[in-house]
């Protein structure tokens, strides 16, 4: 039943930008300080303050917007959207309703159908509004707490056209828009603080049909997880409802992430009359096109171009584009790495490979990790050298890895260095091929896995040291004499 | 004479050659309030302990110039670092700010010694004072008239010679119809000429600080010391302040000024459009070329503000909530509740009657209808003293359109009361600067004469303003307060 619907999503992402100071005061913008520590008559909408625009947080707002290739508005100005909440001191909050800084833009996205864009709607700068601490839950605290350190907070809203057609590209999209941000260095993007938030338009429509279907939008998604499976439990949701002849109704729900379902929160009919009108506090602001030039020059590279240029300068592979680029720190250690050692396809597979899985084993990033670039080239160097074996390289990653020693040094003190020494090395390959008789006879007898199990031997004799080039050819060359 | 009758410019002058010293002068300013406050009212809060100390310091200076030493009072929406700010709400009533208006922050850093927080309409809404939350304010020349409003305490205790002058604000008439009514001077500035930094927002984008003082040359000494730009108010003006004082005595030879005929029609009282058309003659005599003129779009400017000023202010008064400061019902069995019946309790029945209004012109569906036609009809407001100017250097008109009416006379039919600002109105939403000064008298109550110029114009009206007080003598008439 459900390939016969088409799922419309679009997705509002707010993301707090990292500027140091909030959005018309002077207070630090701050994650877990004490409550109400970061705080001033203005942000606490004390009478008669008034707000002064963070320059930053334009600065930020135009670099994303051309990143995401959106056109910039000669003029935009600023609105108050009025509602009452206890957390939002002015009960209004500046933002940006009909001018907003940026319109029309695309993100590409990778899909299982090849590349597409995704059409940007609109970039606007708001501020944020504080949090209220509830003893148990909402409903049942005797009272509730109001700390207002995120208020004022510079938030960007980032609203794409309703291009999406699956929970899964939903994800892609935001991830690749998370990418992007952190490319830029404008946020930090921590889902679970909140830094990077996102509500869901959806509505579904039978295959092939045109016109729209009723949406609904679905709020509380705090992880790409609970994105994707809150975009797959609504979109059952509606296609059964159509199925019964139902109608979908227009309301805001909000997804449960105990229970797993989206709920209803607020009709159509209910939803807030926010009262926009332009905030006379703030004069419209007129956005020179030369800073705008300036902007787009010192952006800085982005995944995608990342990507290109890993393929077209080093050769690799979409596939080890996309994952060298998968965070800023991992393209600027593989970068800082083909610096020290070109040879791009070696430095991709160590660390898309075993770097790799040992970070995912220890659930680390690569920034955290006591690996440097650095390091992982002298290791490299000494594979290239000769002086340790492939096997005993990956054993002494494992190491560096957790001691963050110099692979040299693991390499002595262990006394890993591989033995290239033809007589000591053919000292244990006699010594092999004399316990083993009857996988000597078995290899004369034209069995070629014998080889395998007493180079298999000679290396374990040797404490996996012995160079194996050189374990195969004296073998051969010894079973050969005999 | 008595000290406190003096002008800001003579204390001063007294002061800087010591024959006075700022303690004497406050104790002159003290002696006074004692004597008639208990008639006029125009405090809501008395600083005097702390002014005795500010005058002491100022006393131990080597030196003492300008507005040093001399006493005034603030308009009870001026924050002030420390001293309660009420702005005649019972919201606010024991709001102390941490901080100093920017406004009030320049007086202090010239010396200036504030005795107290005046009394005005709750939030600046109102034409009489009466709309107080505490209790209304009574007219010097006649205690059974109200002194105007809002800044009804600031013209009162000015006219009263409780303080040498005082700073108050102008969202549509606000300084100029009290000073009308008390017989002082009153300028409402260009907008963003004075930081609104600290003064309590009612309507942002037409609200301004500026002085009421007893004369014209004391009005310009206090302008210097509150005007220029303050990077803590995005609509303030990057401009130069001139020396307000340095052209005064240039003379107003050949200076053209137009009077606008829709503001001498019907809906001003005979008495005082004929007391101003004496005026015109006075400038006349002067030397100045007086002729007709029209500002076409002026009887939309009352409905025009009735709509901008509300939807700004039903905004602007969301934040007083109950949650962070001021009044907050305890009882209130929810945080719904608590917004709604602090909101209720807290406000007095013309702010709930505006902020309603306002509240109704943003809503959707009748935005484009109210809001945005009001912006509009803003514009041609706008553009109509943009034509007069190019052929005037400045506009002059009743301030109002009566003498100071009785305690209570209006204080039932709200559109009355919002018609006897319909000649100041026109100002703000245009944001030029304006000047009320003593323009007559009728039946021993003063009468105001407005005068209006162009963008940054102050210096030319205080000039003209000058010319004309030099010329007459309605602004050496005190009323008669001793028993």
């Amino acid at each position: 039943m459900t390939d016969k619907y088409e799922a419309v999503i679009g997705l509002e992402v707010h993301v707090e930008l990292k500027t140091k100071s909030k959005a018309f005061c002077h207070c630090a913008t701050s994650f877990g300080a004490e409550p109400n520590t970061h705080v001033c008559p203005i942000c606490l909408g004390m009478p008669g303050v008034l707000p002064v625009l963070n320059r930053q947080m334009v600065e930020y707002a135009l670099m994303t917007a051309l990143a995401l290739n959106c056109r910039i508005a000669d003029y935009c100005k600023f609105d108050r959207k009025n509602y009452f909440y206890p957390d939002l001191p002015k009960n209004y909050q500046i933002s940006q309703y009909d001018l907003p800084i940026a319109r029309s833009g695309s993100l590409v996205i990778e899909t299982k159908n090849g590349q597409r864009a995704i059409g940007i709607n609109r970039v606007h700068m708001e501020e944020d509004a504080g949090k209220l601490v509830h003893k148990g839950n909402i409903i049942t605290t005797p009272y509730s707490l109001v700390d207002l350190n995120r208020a004022g907070t510079p938030l960007l809203e980032i609203v794409s056209e309703p291009d999406l057609r699956s929970p899964g590209e939903a994800r892609v999209y935001m991830e690749q828009l998370r990418l992007i941000l952190l490319y830029l260095g404008v946020s930090d993007c921590k889902m679970e603080e909140g830094s990077l938030r996102c509500d869901a338009n959806i509505s579904v429509r039978p295959q092939g049909q045109q016109q729209l279907g009723t949406k609904t939008e679905i709020k509380n998604l705090n992880s790409f997880r609970s994105l994707e499976r809150a975009l797959d439990y609504e979109i059952t949701r509606q296609i059964e409802a159509l199925a019964q002849g139902e109608r979908i109704i227009q309301e805001t729900r909000t997804w449960d992430e105990d229970r797993q379902v989206t709920m209803s929160m607020r009709s159509k009919e209910e939803a807030h009359d926010y009262r926009y009108f332009p905030d006379p506090d703030l004069p419209p602001l007129r956005i020179d096109r030369d800073w705008v030039e300036r902007v787009r020059r010192s952006l800085p590279e982005l995944p995608e171009q990342a990507r290109r240029r890993l393929s077209e300068e080093y050769n690799l592979s979409r596939y080890d584009a996309l994952l060298l680029t998968a965070s800023k720190d991992i393209l600027d250690f593989f970068d800082d790495c083909v610096a020290r050692y070109p040879k791009p396809k070696v430095v991709a597979n160590w660390i898309t490979g075993d770097l790799a899985r040992l970070l995912n084993q220890s659930k680390l990033e690569i920034g955290d990790c006591r690996v440097t670039p650095a390091l992982l080239v002298g290791l490299l160097k000494l594979l290239d050298e000769g002086t340790i074996s492939g096997k005993i390289a990956k054993a002494v990653l494992e190491e560096m890895f957790t001691t963050g020693e110099a692979p040299d040094k693991i390499v002595k003190d262990r006394r890993l260095i591989q033995i290239s020494d033809e007589s000591a090395v053919k000292a244990i390959v006699d010594e092999v091929i004399a316990g083993n008789p009857k996988v000597v006879e078995d290899f004369r007898n034209g069995k070629d896995k014998a080889l395998g199990f007493l180079v298999g031997q000679v290396m374990k004799a040797s404490k996996g040291k012995a160079n194996p080039e050189l374990v195969n050819r004296l073998l051969r060359e010894e079973l050969s004499r005999r | 004479m008595e000290l406190y009758q003096y002008t800001v410019q003579e204390i001063g002058e007294m002061l800087a050659r010591r024959e006075v010293t700022a303690s004497e002068v406050l104790a002159a300013s003290a002696e006074r309030i004692g004597r008639v406050e208990s008639r006029i009212h125009a405090f809501i809060t008395l600083t005097l302990e702390e002014a005795e100390k500010t005058a002491k310091e100022l006393d131990a200076r080597d030196e003492i110039g300008g507005l040093a030493g001399i006493p005034c009072g603030i308009k009870d929406n001026l924050c002030t670092r420390g001293v309660r700010t009420t702005c005649a709400s019972e919201m606010l009533e024991d709001f102390v700010p941490p901080y100093d208006a920017t406004a009030v922050k320049k007086l202090k850093a010239a010396g200036a010694v504030m005795v107290g927080k005046l009394n005005m309409d709750e939030f600046a809404m109102g034409s009489s004072t009466e709309n107080s939350g505490f209790f209304p304010t009574h007219n010097p020349w006649d205690l059974t008239r109200v002194p105007g409003g809002s800044s009804g305490g600031a013209a009162a205790a000015v006219a009263a010679g409780e303080v040498f002058y005082a700073l108050a604000s102008d969202t549509g008439g606000s300084i100029r119809q009290p000073a009308s009514f008390c017989g002082v001077v009153g300028m409402k500035p260009t907008y963003g000429r004075v930081s609104r930094f600290g003064l309590v927002a009612f309507a942002s984008s037409l609200d301004q600080v500026g002085p009421i003082t007893r004369t014209v040359t004391d009005c310009a000494l206090v302008m210097n010391a509150i005007c220029g730009h303050d990077h803590l108010d995005s609509t303030s003006l990057k401009v130069p302040v001139p020396d307000y004082t340095k052209d005064l005595q240039e003379g107003i030879k050949g200076l053209k000024i137009g009077f606008p005929r829709e503001y001498f029609q019907e809906g001003v009282d005979r008495g005082v459009r004929d007391t101003i058309m004496k005026a015109l003659l006075k400038f006349e005599e002067l030397g100045a070329v007086v002729e007709e003129t029209s500002l076409p779009h002026s009887e939309y400017a009352l409905p025009t503000y009735y709509i901008i000023a509300p939807s700004e202010a039903s905004s602007n008064l969301a934040r007083f909530d109950g949650v962070r400061y001021g009044y907050r019902d305890g009882n209130a069995r929810d945080t719904v509740e608590m917004f709604s019946s602090t909101r209720a309790r807290g406000f007095g029945p013309e702010v709930i009657r505006r902020v309603m209004l306002g509240t109704y012109a943003l809503s959707s569906g009748y935005y484009d209808a109210y809001y945005l036609k009001a912006l509009k009809v803003r514009r041609l407001i706008k553009e109509d003293f943009d034509r007069a100017f190019e052929r005037y250097d400045i506009l002059a008109s009743p301030t109002t359109t009566s003498t100071a009416f009785r305690i209570g006379e209006k204080a039932q039919d709200p559109l009355t009361m919002y018609m006897s600002d319909m000649l100041t109105i026109p100002v703000n939403l245009a944001g030029i600067p304006s000047i009320s000064i003593p323009g007559g008298f009728i039946d021993n109550l003063p009468v105001g004469l407005q005068l209006m110029g162009p963008p940054l114009s102050e210096a030319t009206l205080l000039k003209a303003a000058y010319a004309f007080e030099q010329a007459t003598d309605y602004h050496l008439r005190t009323p008669v307060l001793e028993v």
